[in-house]
């Protein structure tokens, strides 16, 4: 018998490894719904999932008489603008700054501190003041997320290229590059499959702005719906939409996963684990 | 003529003396070997060359002229570590050096030319991730050589490697040397391979040590040898180096 250190499932194994916590989960759900619906026929803590099913439906799949549009689709929609203009603002600025104060000495010394100093303020308690510079429309939701994340991404990146070995950068030098063919020819290109993978670790702080802006002052978006129904108690529709959101969170960063591995295989070596 | 040429040059950081009163000229088609114990300054003296660092005080030249305190494409180095670059295939690598100079010559004959030479013909769409360590320092030579630098500058460049590859990258060297009348300066902690492979051996360490305050002395040359003809043996000079620098 091997040591636990040492035992790696592989294949169909990982995948039932994988499973069993979910559906445990969902299990241990239907369990609990199924009991307080016994006692109370009218419970809308856990709805039943022919509840939620029922949701999905109406708010998924049929057009709110009212407005004319269907609420999920609007509310997806609305939300993945947001999402996407700020992670684009967030991204560029980070590639063109990261770049530059991880490269440039002077750079360094003369942003460094300032981007030090603005990573360390709460991005939320800067919702107010985007709120009043900005107004109450998209810009300041956008500007939210973008606000939340460029000073990490930026900090994030500037580290990583600043620890690109010095060699490489002297080894440029003698084949003739200058500072510009330093920078893109050798740091950019290394730096790219480090952006995209910071892009991923700030999905997560992403959706959390954004659903904070949309809780806050919006009349359309995920956040906005989930925050609507809450007055009514309505965790039918509150659970579907979360679940939503987690699954395009997931395919967000499948898909960025997969785009480094496609785009950069020499950042992603075959592993022996 | 010589290539390079050191004018009592000194190095100072604050009030610890590096390298003192170092002067020596490089002939062209020299194949100069730096040995000298960790700490003495043998970085040091790379550092200068590549432009790295500026001397504190005394001139270098490079065929004449001051050596400019930035690296250059007259100056090629291979490092014993990260010399090339991990994002590029084995021939981009090599077609860097000259894509620098010239934007329109994509030289790739050239660069496959260069890497046949290494013996790299074989390997030339992977990425360095997938070569050995001595295949990645064959590599890191033809990409120094691509660009004819006046001067090869090999910084540990077989340290990391095993004995056998270690050989075989030897007689690599050599080959290269005569072939291409390259001018090459080596610092290594191998005296063997300092005194196999050199035309001339230079010893890099402190003349005078002050016990009480050991950093107010720097290091200089304190051996230089030419090596006339070569003999399979080791010369007498390298018995009595290695016992001075053990």
């Amino acid at each position: 018998m091997p040591r636990l250190l040492n035992v790696r499932p592989r294949g169909g194994g990982r995948l039932v490894l994988g499973l069993v916590p979910i559906l445990l989960v969902l299990l241990l759900y239907v369990t609990a719904s199924t009991a307080r619906h016994a006692a109370n026929p009218s419970d809308k803590i856990l709805p039943t999932v022919s509840a939620m099913a029922e949701q999905v439906r109406v708010m998924g799949f049929e057009v709110d008489p009212q407005t004319g549009d269907v609420p999920l689709v609007v509310d997806t929609l609305a939300s993945l603008k947001r999402l996407g203009l700020g992670l684009t603002y967030a991204t560029v600025t980070t590639l063109v700054l990261g770049l530059g104060i991880g490269l440039l000495p002077v750079m360094r010394a003369s942003l460094g501190p300032l981007v030090a100093a603005i990573a360390v303020i709460p991005p939320i308690a800067m919702l107010p003041i985007l709120f009043i510079v900005f107004g109450l429309g998209e810009t300041s939701k956008i500007v939210l997320i973008f606000v939340g994340l460029t000073p990490f991404m930026v900090r994030d990146l500037a580290s990583f290229v600043a620890s690109i070995p010095e060699e490489q950068l002297v080894k440029a030098q003698t084949l003739g590059a200058g500072t510009w063919l330093v920078a893109a020819r050798v740091a950019l290109p290394q730096a790219l499959p480090r952006l995209i993978e910071s892009l991923r670790f700030s999905l997560g702080p992403a959706w959390v702005f954004l659903i904070s802006g949309e809780a806050i002052a919006s009349d359309v978006g995920l956040g906005y719906r989930i925050f609507l129904v809450r007055r009514y108690l309505a965790m039918d529709v509150i659970l579907p939409y979360v679940a939503w959101i987690s699954i395009l969170a997931v395919l967000m960063d499948l898909g960025l996963s997969a785009l480094s591995r496609a785009a950069f295989p020499w950042a992603h070596p075959a592993r022996a684990r | 003529m010589a290539v390079l040429s050191f004018r009592d040059v000194w190095v100072e950081y604050g009030d610890k003396i590096v390298l003192e009163k170092v002067s020596l000229d490089v002939e062209e088609g020299a194949f100069v070997s730096i040995v000298g114990p960790s700490g003495a300054g043998k970085s040091t003296f790379l550092r200068l060359v590549l432009g790295q660092e500026a001397p504190s005080r005394g001139r270098i030249d490079l065929d004449g002229a001051p050596l400019r305190a930035e690296p250059g494409p007259d100056r090629g180095v291979v490092f014993q570590r990260y010399s090339v670059f991990p994002h590029m295939t084995v021939l981009k690598n090599v077609m860097f050096g000259v894509q620098c100079s010239d934007r329109k010559r994509s030289a790739r004959d050239e660069a496959i030319e260069m890497l046949r030479q290494v013996g790299l013909g074989d390997n030339l769409d992977v990425y360095p991730a997938a070569l050995s360590g001595g295949m990645q320092q064959r590599l890191a030579i033809a990409q120094a050589l691509i660009t004819r630098p006046r001067i090869l500058l090999l910084d540990e460049p077989f340290g990391a490697l095993d004995p056998g590859v270690r050989l075989d990258m030897h007689e690599l060297i050599n080959g290269l040397w005569r072939e291409h009348g390259l001018t090459i300066l080596m610092v290594t902690h191998d005296i063997k391979e300092a005194f196999k492979l050199g035309t001339r051996v230079i010893a890099i360490d402190k003349r005078r040590r002050d016990p009480q305050a050991p950093h107010r002395y720097g290091s200089t040359a304190v051996y230089d040898f030419p090596l006339e003809k070569k003999d399979a043996g080791l010369p007498r000079e390298a018995h009595r180096l290695a016992q001075t620098l053990a």
